[in-house]
């Protein structure tokens, strides 16, 4: 799908150019048996405290109070998300993007979550937490209900 | 501009709003279906709390509990890390079956909504509504002009079939569609956030007891709130104990501690919620599935009516001239307003248009009623050319018009030029064009120069009356109209039965084959005509361009084409016809004639007429079931030489196609007219006109005449009057 260089403003410390790295994020959907699926990709700390997003798969904010962790942590706020964001993501498609992250988010505990919601059915927030490790990377993680599985590649 | 309202989104959106109709009734079946499926509740004071603890019981990994508005409630939770979802039984907290959203539901709503082309579809969609909202009002306001106001907005319709079935089907339909539309707008507003929120969810609770434990059935706001109110309650996550219970129920949201089960967070909804929650209810019939149900049937009448609309819209057009380079109302220095029924006074209009604007002029040409002076801003002159209908009313392309212009403060300012078309046989010559003088004479409205008539769309009055404009006009002004007659076929005579050389009035039944139709004239249209008894056929005879009309005698299901005809004594088209001898043909089509025909019930019918006159009545009677009571007088000068169809009356008595048949015979001893029968006959004729029968006169005028005068003597006594029965659609009459 679409390969997007990003460069994130996760926070000053996280993001000195010099220590950051192309990262590519892969979502591979289930076939679930409903419409396009909403998606937000975000970063907690240890104690699941929310650093910053990575990325929102579909464009209509009235509907991303069903993104409910996600929306938890930021009121919805739309500066969050403002140039990372996509279209939903159909069931058995897959979600790829490259972001360059900060070198200081690796085996330092964040978590990586993806928020899923899709119309009619079951809201699944943190359907996917992820530690960001080195040694992690390349290891497919299964979701619970709408991703089959979810792979950061460095 | 009232009917390009209608006409234009009409026929750009048929198509998309058939798309939209068809599966919009499709999807108004899934809500009914749902309710008949879930489980029923029995216990009708059953709380979240008791449900909740049920369910817990069968599923402890149970994540959210829901309630549709069906009354279905779905359990999701997770066993041993896998996703499950079931239709719960209140009663139990079992589930009975797997919950599987109906993938037929989904493509058929991705389809409704947005022809599965998202957002750019889901705007092509609400164009679809739009146009049918549209379509709605304006057709409501068509329906109201034609019936001549919205007091007899579902009185009876008269007209061809087909326009009758439109308008039908749009006052059954037309509340659905109007309340499907709106609503379907109000939701796509809502969809691209054009409609008010009540804002956020209530915000997440910051401080929590921390505590874990709490089942639901020690929680007092889940044991105050009925299964009845219940949306959703969602568990907390099992390992977070900073997590909550949500709670989202009709009137409001919120947040419940998992240890203590107080009431952390409450917010009730707002009033944007409400009102969007009522707008999907009454679009989607989900929570008032008989509603939907009921839309969902009444949107089938929009695939008809796109169907039966876009046929009218070609017929219009057919018998319409085309009006080329016609300007724009508000730019025109010359309004040409037609009043026309079947189209001929198009013709003449067209015309007179070409010449116009050949000698320079920019000329609008429109119906009369769209008669609207405001607009005329360049105007220089009105030119009205109108037809008559019937007895002296107003034809088809001028409803309104009189009404209009007496409704006006004043008279326009610029001139009037008033041109009549009509036959000089009938009595109310140009009556219509009579009124809109009238009229215009009592509102002072100058005369570009004096009234003038055609009769029998003389092409030599008409040029005549055109020299007259242009010198108003200070022109030269030539107008050379050929009358176009509709498309004729070659009609060979089968047989011919002849009547009254005795009484020196010659007379015959006439019989001609039906012509066949060639692919092509199928393709074209060009097909002789279907017909019934009582539409006319028109004769062109050698020598004239000029047609003439006779009363049909038989329907096209008898296989014939058959008229009375009788010698006039200079006619000479009816000198042609009765010179003919099988084999030999004329030139002929059909015109129809709506409004004489037998009511579509099971009334009984009252058939009256003399002489030739008795030819769409024998029509009638060789068409009717026998079990229908139809009564015939027939008026004629002597049994043995002029009783048309004297043989086939007693057959169709004995079949009972004819309930009873009196004849009353001018030049024999009793010297009696029909009239006469019918007042020897008084008692039975109120009677079953009491009972709804309908009337059907035909024959001379002074027959008619009579008749009238005679029925309303007979009807005096019961309260009754012809007229009466005129505007009920009951007494129709076919004179010449």
């Amino acid at each position: 799908m679409k390969t997007l260089l990003y460069a994130l403003a996760l926070s000053t410390a996280l993001t000195v150019p010099a220590m950051a790295r192309p990262v590519t994020l892969t979502t591979n959907m289930n076939s679930y048996g409903g419409d396009g699926a909403y998606l937000a990709l975000y970063v907690t700390d240890a104690q699941g405290a929310y650093q910053g997003s990575l990325w929102m798969a579909g464009g209509k904010s009235k509907y991303y109070t069903h993104l409910s962790d996600w929306y938890r942590a930021t009121q919805g706020n739309p500066a969050e998300i403002n140039g990372i964001t996509g279209a939903s993501v159909g069931a058995g498609r897959q979600l790829k993007i490259t972001l360059d992250l900060a070198d200081a988010l690796f085996d330092a505990g964040y978590e990586l979550h993806i928020d899923v919601s899709a119309e009619d059915m079951r809201d699944s927030p943190s359907e996917v937490v992820v530690s960001l490790t080195t040694q992690g990377a390349g290891q497919p993680v299964p979701g619970r209900r709408y991703i089959r599985d979810f792979t950061y590649d460095m | 501009m009232l009917r390009t309202l209608h006409k234009i989104p009409g026929l750009i959106a048929a198509l998309l709003i058939v798309v939209i109709a068809l599966s919009g009734t499709f999807l108004s079946v899934f809500p009914a279906l749902e309710v008949a499926q879930a489980p029923a509740q029995s216990e009708t004071d059953l709380t979240v709390a008791t449900l909740a603890d049920r369910v817990v019981l069968a599923y402890p990994g149970v994540e959210q509990i829901r309630r549709a508005p069906s009354g279905q409630i779905t359990a999701f939770y997770f066993d041993g890390g896998r996703p499950g979802a079931m239709v719960i039984d209140p009663a139990t907290g079992q589930g009975v079956e797997n919950y599987e959203p109906s993938a037929i539901q989904r493509w058929m709503t991705n389809l409704h909504r947005s022809l599965f082309l998202d957002d750019a579809g889901r705007l092509t969609a609400a164009a679809g509504a739009a146009s049918l909202l549209v379509l709605s009002l304006s057709g409501l306001m068509l329906t109201a002009r034609r019936v001549g106001g919205w007091r007899r907005i579902f009185s009876r319709l008269r007209g061809p079939l087909l326009g009758r079935l439109h308008v039908e089907l749009a006052r059954l339909t037309v509340v659905g569609l109007l309340l499907s539309s709106t609503t379907a707008l109000f939701m796509t507003a809502s969809t691209f956030g054009l409609v008010p929120e009540d804002g956020d969810p209530p915000a997440f609770p910051t401080e929590v007891s921390g505590q874990t434990g709490a089942v639901p059935g020690a929680i007092s706001l889940l044991r105050d709130t009925p299964v009845a109110a219940l949306r959703e309650l969602t568990f907390p996550y099992p390992v977070d104990s900073t997590d909550v219970f949500t709670l989202k129920t009709a009137s409001g949201a919120g947040y419940l501690d998992q240890g203590t089960g107080v009431t952390l967070v409450w917010m009730n909804h707002g009033l944007w919620q409400r009102v969007t929650e009522t707008i999907y209810m009454l679009h989607t019939g989900h929570g008032a599935a008989w509603l939907g149900i009921l839309l969902g049937l009444m949107a089938l009448g929009a695939p008809v009516m796109a169907g039966t609309g876009v046929i009218l819209w070609v017929q219009a057009r057919r018998t319409r001239p085309r009006i080329k380079s016609n300007t724009a109302a508000g730019q025109a220095d010359t309004i040409l307003l037609v009043g026309s029924e079947g189209g001929s006074t198009w013709g003449f209009a067209a015309t007179l248009h070409l010449a116009l604007t050949q000698a320079g002029q920019k000329v609008h040409t429109g119906a009369m009623s769209q008669f609207t002076p405001s607009r005329y801003k360049r105007a220089q002159r009105v030119i009205v050319l109108a037809a008559t209908y019937g007895e002296g009313s107003a034809p088809a392309s001028a409803n309104g018009f009189l009404d209009r212009l007496a409704a006006l403060p004043q008279a326009p300012e610029i001139p009037l030029a008033v041109l009549g078309f009509g036959d000089r046989q009938f009595p109310e010559f140009c009556g219509y064009v009579a009124d809109v003088k009238r009229v215009a004479d009592e509102k002072g409205w100058s005369q570009l120069l004096p009234m003038a008539t055609v009769d029998r769309q003389s092409p030599q009055e008409f040029a005549r009356w055109g020299r007259d404009l242009g010198q108003a006009l200070n022109h030269p002004l030539e107008l050379s109209h050929s009358p176009a007659t509709p498309h004729s076929h070659v009609l060979t005579l089968i047989s011919r039965r002849d009547y009254g050389a005795k009484v020196q009035a010659p007379a015959a039944i006439l019989r001609f084959a039906i012509p066949n139709a060639g692919l092509l004239a199928r393709l074209t249209g060009h097909e002789f005509s279907r017909f019934s008894a009582g539409d006319l056929l028109g004769i062109i005879p050698e020598g004239s361009t000029v047609p003439r009309f006779y009363s049909l005698a038989s329907g096209y299901s008898d296989g014939f084409v058959e008229i009375c005809v009788s010698r006039h004594p200079s006619g000479l088209c009816s000198g042609q016809l009765l010179d003919l001898t099988p084999g030999q043909s004329v030139q002929g089509f059909v015109r129809r004639n709506f409004d004489f025909r037998i009511a579509s019930n099971t009334k009984p019918v009252i058939l009256i007429g003399a002489g030739t006159g008795i030819g769409p009545l024998a029509g009638f009677a060789r068409g009717n079931h026998p079990g229908r009571p139809m009564h015939l007088y027939f008026g004629a000068r002597h049994p043995n030489s002029d009783l048309f169809y004297g043989e086939e009356l007693q057959n169709w008595q004995a079949d009972g196609r004819l309930t009873s048949v009196t004849t009353a015979f001018s030049r024999t001893s009793a010297r009696a007219y029909v009239q006469d029968a019918l007042r020897a006959d008084s008692a039975r004729v109120v009677r079953l006109i009491g009972e709804g029968a309908q009337v059907l006169v035909c024959g001379g005028r002074d027959m008619a005449a009579g008749v009238v005068d005679t029925l309303a003597d007979i009807l005096a006594p019961a309260g009754l009057t012809p007229d009466l029965l005129k505007t009920e659609g009951r007494y129709v009459e076919d004179t010449y």
